[in-house]
This record gives structure tokens, sequence and C-alpha cells, in this order.
């Protein structure tokens, strides 16, 4: 990152300052932990001097999905329906597979009813990075339980939650995610952080950040509340970014406590182990300790799993070094004579 | 006279038709398909309909084929010939043959025959197919070819060319080619030594078919697609749909390489279900692909609410809908013209769709391409609506013509053309007057090239609005798109008669019946002229066909006559004029029953 200073405006490698990357002011509630991460996305977005055109924006319906607004207004965006941004993504991403695709979803639109297409766009390893912003309700229709909902979670107006909550993470992990992580919207660092890594990510990279709803959904000891969060929240290991162009090294971390893991433009992440021994490239060991966390009752966060060689989806494909949508029509359209072919074989 | 002679006398050349009467998961397609192409090349005008049921094996299918001179293509309601292998419908299949008809039937089935006004032939299928030399497993499927070849000889067809198809159809594989004509042959020979001819029936050699190919409507859409340009496809398996993305996926890696790098410029997705096959494909199409998905009335159901959010976001996508019976699953293997009503009035709101009806396979090539010029140039999705008849069977027709005009992308600005018009466009404002805005798409570096896709209200500038006079302003301007849309769209198909009164409506598959209907009620003194109805929202010459004559008989394919009510919806002022004259039962029309309708309906 190059900084000026003087009387210019602070501006990153791309030549870009932290205004280039903001989006219309949040019509969400005051204190919203949404708009918090809308915030960390302009950070890491800025900090790792992506263009804004060369990056998308979508999302389905709800609160969360109202956010794309609020970060890189000069990035296409498409606000789908209530569910299905997953597929959305996918067909538009083949227009133009050398643009950075990011998605912010919802607990209610990934985990009801978008979780079909949730999974089945993990499953393909459709490069891009997944946000849910996960409340715990939902917020737009006035709080109504979400299927993460804490089971015998009281909301006034909806009684006791009877059932179980889906647990994100886990679903990502168990459809075979190549990158899933969980933040708290109240550790902006560690989101910011995590955001960076998963843009580097070359195939999907779920986070899952829990985002207390100020409104419906904040009461004390509750999964998805501010003071929960901050009282259980257990980082697995502090993490840094360190983009590939970048000569700091890193000084935080002692040699012993910390694991590299290489992304594939080369970058790294660092990872700072805490309390135990904790390795991200391992899926059974993943799944584990997020049982183990389900047991204990603690927000576990940070890098849940990472494989950063799993095949893309763009990798099934066969597809040209020129965007998609740049082609012309001699690209397209077959010759005269293949016609003549064709029809000679359907005598 | 004797019997015998009488039924030769009423000799009948390349003019009737032949039911084969099996059990599906038999193999009796291969035979079906060789004997639809032999008479093909003998240049007889040819038609094929598969019946069968929703089902892998073991249940009773029919496959006819129509030979008519003079051209005839739509369903026939009586067989004269009867190829009879399947023993649990064989007492029922014989009461549809006509006097004089003619019973090929396999020597096993021992049921009796019950009718004295037929010839039956039996074929010692089993024995003929024990003798031939492949492998135990083929012997139940090359076994069909035993009635290529009883039906051959006994047709009149000339073994060489029963060979030269045969040739064809298995590409050359010498293996293949032989061991089928060996048993062709083998009962070519056996029925000219066993068979006396006893009836009418016979083909010869004519110049019917000139410059035409054989086809299914599914394998038209699809090439039409890809010389269309068609660059993304996401699609779910459903009857009778599935072969288009099907045959999308035969054509593209030998057509749709790049030029110059040997990349592909087509992607085909098969999606979890069909909400996801149309996001799909509205992302791409968002992103500047020309994007198509197919499907049928269930999926259609599905991709509504998605393709409300194109109509609103004015993105441009391809739908086939190529119908099978509703409501709800209906019957899933059977032809219907009944989402009609639908499609116009799909997804919530206030909406609007460019629909395409084509009515020949040829057409649905060439609708195959057109449908994504219309699509891009007017910004909206185009749905065209094919259906069983079309898309599963075997049709002949004109050869596919190579896109008579360049491609039309419609209104993109990539960053030259933005920068020109950088101080006065709005991703949804009209700036040309005709209703349709200039769009940009994702990937160009114009730094005012992007905007928020959004199906909340939204202005002309793309920014988020509930103000109640924007939001009538912007639905205003897209309808006015659906005008300016008519000039692009394809005209209706009209054929007149020197004084007739009395119009005839009808569109897509319906028509090769219509034709047919017309000139046996014109042999009636009847004459009527034809309109058959290609896009909606309708043209003016629809509207001035209905206004030129006094009646207008509407002939479809459902039961509530839903091409009827949208011409009387959309043309208030003729409402009384237009009657429905609609029938559904899963076969299409034949043209006995739309000339007896009209027939009676006149007689009143």
């Amino acid at each position: 990152m190059s900084e000026q200073t003087g009387n210019q405006m602070t501006v990153n490698s791309a030549g870009l300052s932290k205004n280039d990357y903001r989006g219309a002011p949040s019509t969400l509630c005051l204190g919203c932990g949404h708009n918090a991460i809308a915030n960390q996305i302009i950070a890491a977005c800025y900090e790792l001097n992506l263009v804004p055109e060369k990056v998308v924006k979508f999302s389905g319906i709800g609160c969360s999905s109202k956010s794309p607004t609020y970060f890189l207004s000069r990035s296409f965006g498409f606000n789908g329906l209530h569910g299905r941004m997953p597929s959305l993504a996918l067909g538009a991403m083949f227009g133009d597979h050398t643009l950075e695709a990011i998605g912010v979803s919802g607990d209610g639109d990934t985990a009801s009813i978008g979780f079909g297409q949730f999974k089945h766009t993990v499953r393909r390893n459709l490069p891009m990075v997944y946000i849910v912003e996960n409340n715990g309700v939902y917020g737009l229709t006035k709080g109504q339980f979400s299927a993460t909902a804490d089971k015998g979670l009281s909301l006034k107006k909806q009684g006791t939650n009877p059932y179980l909550p889906i647990d994100i993470a886990m679903e990502a992990l168990v459809s075979g995610a190549s990158f899933v992580a969980r933040s708290f919207a109240g550790d902006p660092k560690q989101v910011k952080e995590l955001i960076k890594a998963a843009f580097s990510h070359k195939g999907i990279a779920v986070i899952d950040i829990i985002s207390p709803c100020v409104t419906f959904n904040n009461q004390e000891g509750a999964l998805h509340s501010y003071t929960f969060g901050k009282e259980h929240e257990v980082p697995l290991h502090d993490i840094s970014y360190v983009p590939p162009r970048d000569e700091i090294t890193v000084e935080d971390f002692e040699e012993g406590t910390s694991r590299e893991v290489t992304l594939f433009d080369g970058s790294s992440l660092i990872l700072k182990k805490l309390e135990k021994e904790y390795d991200p490239t391992n899926r059974w060991e993943a799944i584990h300790m997020l049982e183990d966390a389900h047991r204990s009752n603690e927000l576990v966060t940070g890098l849940i799993y990472i494989d950063p060689d799993q095949p893309t989806m763009y990798d099934n494909y066969n597809l040209p070094d020129e965007p998609l949508n740049r082609m012309k029509e001699s690209q397209l359209r077959p010759s005269r004579q293949s016609l003549d072919a064709i029809n000679a074989s359907m005598i | 006279m004797t019997e015998e002679n009488q039924l030769q006398t009423a000799s009948k050349v390349n003019d009737f038709c032949i039911t084969f009467c099996t059990v599906n998961g038999s193999g009796s397609a291969t035979a079906n398909n060789l004997l639809f192409r032999c008479f093909f090349r003998m240049g007889i005008p040819v038609s094929g309909k598969n019946i069968f049921p929703s089902n892998i094996q073991g249940l009773p299918t029919w496959y006819t084929i129509r030979l008519s001179k003079k051209g005839y293509m739509g369903r026939v309601e009586k067989d004269d010939i009867v190829v009879a292998l399947n023993p649990t419908t064989f007492a029922k299949d014989i009461t549809y043959l006509v006097p004089g008809g003619v019973l090929f039937y396999a020597d096993d089935i021992k049921t009796p025959i019950e009718r004295s006004d037929i010839v039956a032939y039996p074929m010692p299928v089993k024995k003929l197919a024990r003798e031939a030399e492949v492998a135990s497993n083929m012997r139940d499927y090359i076994a069909n070819m035993v009635y290529v070849g009883v039906m051959a000889q006994v047709l009149g067809m000339s073994l060489d060319l029963v060979y030269e198809t045969v040739n064809f159809q298995f590409k050359g594989k010498k293996k293949a080619v032989d061991s089928n004509f060996a048993v062709i042959k083998a009962a070519y020979d056996w029925a000219a030594a066993n068979l006396t001819k006893k009836d009418a029936y016979r083909v010869e050699p004519m110049d019917g078919n000139k410059d035409c190919i054989m086809a299914d409507g599914n394998t038209a859409g699809a090439l039409g697609a890809i010389y269309g340009g068609v660059q993304f496809s996401g699609w779910y398996p459903i009857t009778p749909a599935t072969s288009l993305p099907e045959a999308l996926n035969e054509f593209i890696p030998q057509l749709r390489k790049d030029p110059v790098t040997g990349k592909d410029t087509c992607i085909m997705v098969q999606a979890e279900d069909e909400l996801a096959a149309i996001g799909m494909t509205i992302g791409a199409g968002w992103a500047g692909l020309r994007a198509m998905t197919a499907t049928s009335g269930p999926g259609l159901s599905l991709m509504a609410e998605y393709l409300g959010l194109a109509y609103y976001t004015e993105v441009p996508v391809v739908v086939w809908d190529v119908q099978r019976v509703g409501p709800s699953t209906g019957l899933p293997t059977r032809t219907a013209q009944g989402d009609l009503t639908e499609t116009y009035f799909l997804s919530h709101g206030d909406t609007q769709f460019i629909i395409l009806i084509p009515g020949s396979v040829n057409e649905c090539f060439e609708m195959g391409w057109k449908a994504f010029d219309i699509a891009e140039r007017i910004q909206t999705p185009v749905i065209v609506m094919s259906d069983l008849d079309f898309g599963m069977n075997n049709w002949v027709t004109k050869k596919f013509e190579y896109p008579d005009r360049p491609m039309d992308r419609g209104k993109v600005l990539w960053e030259e053309e933005l920068e020109k018009r950088s101080n006065e466009w709005g991703r949804y404002l009209d700036l040309d007057g005709d209703g349709i805005p200039y769009r940009t798409v994702m990937g160009n570096q114009h730094p005012k090239s992007a905007y928020f896709a959004r199906g909340t209200g939204h202005d002309e500038f793309a920014r988020y609005n509930e103000d109640q006079v924007v939001w009538e302003r912007v639905l205003g301007r897209i309808k006015k798109k659906f005008e300016t849309a008519k000039a692009y769209l394809p005209k209706p198909e009209i054929q007149t008669l020197d004084g007739a009164k009395i119009g005839v409506i009808t569109m897509g598959s319906a028509d090769s019946a219509v034709l047919e209907a017309r000139d046996l009620m014109a042999e009636a003194g009847l004459k009527v002229d034809t309109m058959r109805v290609r896009a909606i929202p309708f043209t003016q010459e629809v509207n001035d066909f209905i206004a030129a004559h006094e009646r207008c008989y509407v002939v479809e394919l459902n039961r509530d006559g839903q091409l009827q009510q949208l011409l009387s919806l959309e043309h208030p002022a003729y409402a009384t004029r237009l009657i429905s004259v609609a029938h559904m039962d899963g076969l299409p029309l034949s043209a006995r029953w739309i000339k007896d309708e009209i027939t009676a309906r006149e007689e009143k």
C-alpha cells in the first residue's frame, strides 16, 4: 500500500482513496452489525487495492441484502430474489470470470429459502466471497425466528423457538466448502482480515458473521447478541493478511506459534494459534472443533477450514482468457458451412 | 369380383397411416426411425408421432407414421396399417384399423383376430431373431428389424434403398450395419417366399421432400440457439424439454469452440432445480451473455418469480417452454398448448412477456436465434412456446437456413460509447423515446458504468426509490417497450382463399391439422382463410385479419381456448367474432375433428 501525505487524500496502490470504495449511506438501524461489516468490506477492498470496477456485488432479500448498496458504489451489483442470490451470481460470473464476486446474504436468505442454492453453490466451488450476516432473526419483517435462532429463544409475539439452530459454518463444511470462516460483527479487525483472506481465496469463501440485530434479537444470553458474542467469542487464532507485494514482515507473530497458509495469488494468511493446536486445512478437525464448540456453547471465530487447492467451478470449463461478455459475433456464430454439414446429416 | 380384387382396386399409394404397437424400452424406436427415414428418402412426405407413457420400461407405446403425398403432417385417428408386437394391447390395437386395413403381427401372439375386414400377415419375429448372428443380449433389440424387412417387401420398397438408409443411420459402422441389415434381408426374403400380398397399400418414389431434412423441434431449437450465439444455459431436466439442452450439450463441443483459441464460448450448467436454472440464466443475461433455459409447465411455474424480476430489471433472457399436458404433473409425455395463459400473465404485479410460437421444426431453428435478437433489443425475457409434438417427434421440415442478418445485440454501452454519453446516461433512462434504455454490463471499466440492479422500486438512474410518481413513470416506460417490440416480432402467417368470409386462427403445432382441415372444408364447399399467430404481443396484422372476417374460429390444443381468450382480451371490439374450437386429450389435433367442429357450428 502506498501512502501519500500532505494535502492529498491518502490513496492505495490502485491510486484510490477509501472514498472510492464507499457506498450510499446505510438505511439500516443505528448500531446494526451489518453496517460494521459493510465498513470492513470497504476497508478490506481498499487495503487489497481492488479496483471497484473489477468487483461485482450480489445479494438476496432481507436486511443483509440491502447492504451491498452501502459499499463499493462503483461496482456493478444485482439484488436478486430471496435465497436465490447464488444462482444469479453463478450465471453472472460466467459473463466475466476475471472479476471478483462478493455476495452478502442473511440467515433467512441462506439457511431457509436459499439453503439449497447455498449448498449447491458451495459444492460447485464458485469463486466468490459469500458473507452471511447472521442475526438469528427476520429483521425486515419485524422479528420472526430464523433457522439459525437458538433453541429455547423467546421473542416478543413469537413465543419460544422449539427447534435446533442450523450452523451455517457446519453446513458449508459438509457441503465441501473450500474456505469456511466465522466471525463476529463486533470484532472489526478479524472481520476485515477474514474478508481480505476470502478475496484472495481461489474458490468459494463462506464467512458466517454473527451480526446482532439491535432491534429484534439482542437479548442477553442469546447467541446472536452483542453481550453473548463478546463474552463467548473464542478466536481460533489471530489472523493477519499479508498482501503479496507488502514488505512488512510478520513481526506480530512469533515463530512456532504461527501457521502460514499460502493462497492462490501467492499471498499468505498467517494464523496465530491461541489455546490449542488448530489445523485449518484438516476438514475432520474442523468438524470436530465445531461440534465441540456447540457442546461447550462457544462462539468459535476465525478461519475454520481452507483448502486452497480445491478446483473451482471455472476449472471445469475450458474458459477463454477474454471475458465471454466481450465476445463478438465472429466468435459466437458458427460458419455457414457448418450448418450445411448439419443439414446433410439429417437426411 | 373377389374381396381380394376389390381391395387391390382401391390401391393406396403413399397415402396411409401406420401405427407400431410396442412396449417401451424394447428398442423399437430405432426400427421406427429407420422406416421413417426410408420413406423420407423415397421423397414421400412423412410425419411421425410417438405416443408413449411416462415410464422407462414395460408399458405400451405407440408410434404412428403418416405418409401423405399431399404433405399433410397432422394426426389421423384411424390406422391403415397396424404393426402389433405387444400382446397386452393387441385386441384393442386392431380396432383402430380401417376396413381393408392391414395387420402385421408377431406370430407368437395367440390372441384371436376378431375382424374379417382386414388383411393379417403373421411375422416370425422370434424365429428370425433367434437365427440372427448377434449376441444374445441384442436379440430382442434386433427383433424389431424383422418388421422392417417384412414391411419393406409387402409395401414394395427397394432393398437397396433400405440398405443405404441402414448404413446412414448407423453411421457406416460395419458391424451394426451388417447385423441389422442381415435381419432385414432375412425377413424380406421370408416375406417374399411366404406371404401373398392381399392388401392395397404400396409406396412409390416421388419428389415430395425437396430441400427438406428430418429433425425434431428440440434439436432444431438448440441448433438455432447455437447459431444465435447462445453463451450460457442453466437448465434442469424435465420431460419433454430435456432433449433441448441435451442437444446443446451434443453440438456445442463441435460448433462452439473459439475459432482462434479453441476455448469454450458457451457454458452449460445443470442446475439443482428450475429456480436455480432461471436464476443462473438471468444472471448471465444481466452480465451481457446470450442466455437461455428450456423447461416445461411445472418448471415455468417455478421460474415465474425470477422472470418477473427480469422483466422489471430489464434483463434479456430466452426461455423455451416445451409444453406438456397440465395442470400439475398432468400427462408429462403428452402434448398440449396449455401454458399460453400462464405465460401471458406470468409473475405477480403488472408484467408482460414476449412470446414466440414456432409453427414448424424449421421455425424452431429460426426462432432459436431470433429470440436472442429480440430479447437483447427489447431488454426483456422472451418465452418460446414449443410443445412435445414438435420437441420430441421427428418431422420432415425445410432445411435450416443460416441467419439472414447480423446479430442484434441491442443497446449496450461499453467504455467508449459510454464516455460519449456519460453526461446524459442513466440505466433506465429512455434517451431514444422508444422505451428502451441503454445498458451497461459488468466488466465495463468506465467509472460511471456501474449500477445496482434491483427488484425494488428504482428511478431512471437505478437508485432506490419509492416515490409514487417515479414508480408509475418507470412502469409506464417499460410498457412502451412492448409497443416498440411489435416491429421486431415475426408477423402472423396468413393464407387466403378467394371468397372466404370465415377465418381460422391457430398457433404452433396445431397448424398442420388446421391446414389440412382447411382443404377438407374447401372440398366440401366451405372456404376459410387461415392465420397462424407467431408472436405476442399481437401485431396489427392480427387485428386486421379478425376485422376482415365475419367469424374467426380459434383452433388450439387446450381445454379453455386460451388463445381465443387472449385475442378477445386484446381485441374487445371483435370479441364476439372469436369462437373457440379447443380440445385437449393429450393427443395432437386431427384435421377431421377440426373440420367437423367448424362445419357443425357453421350449419347451426
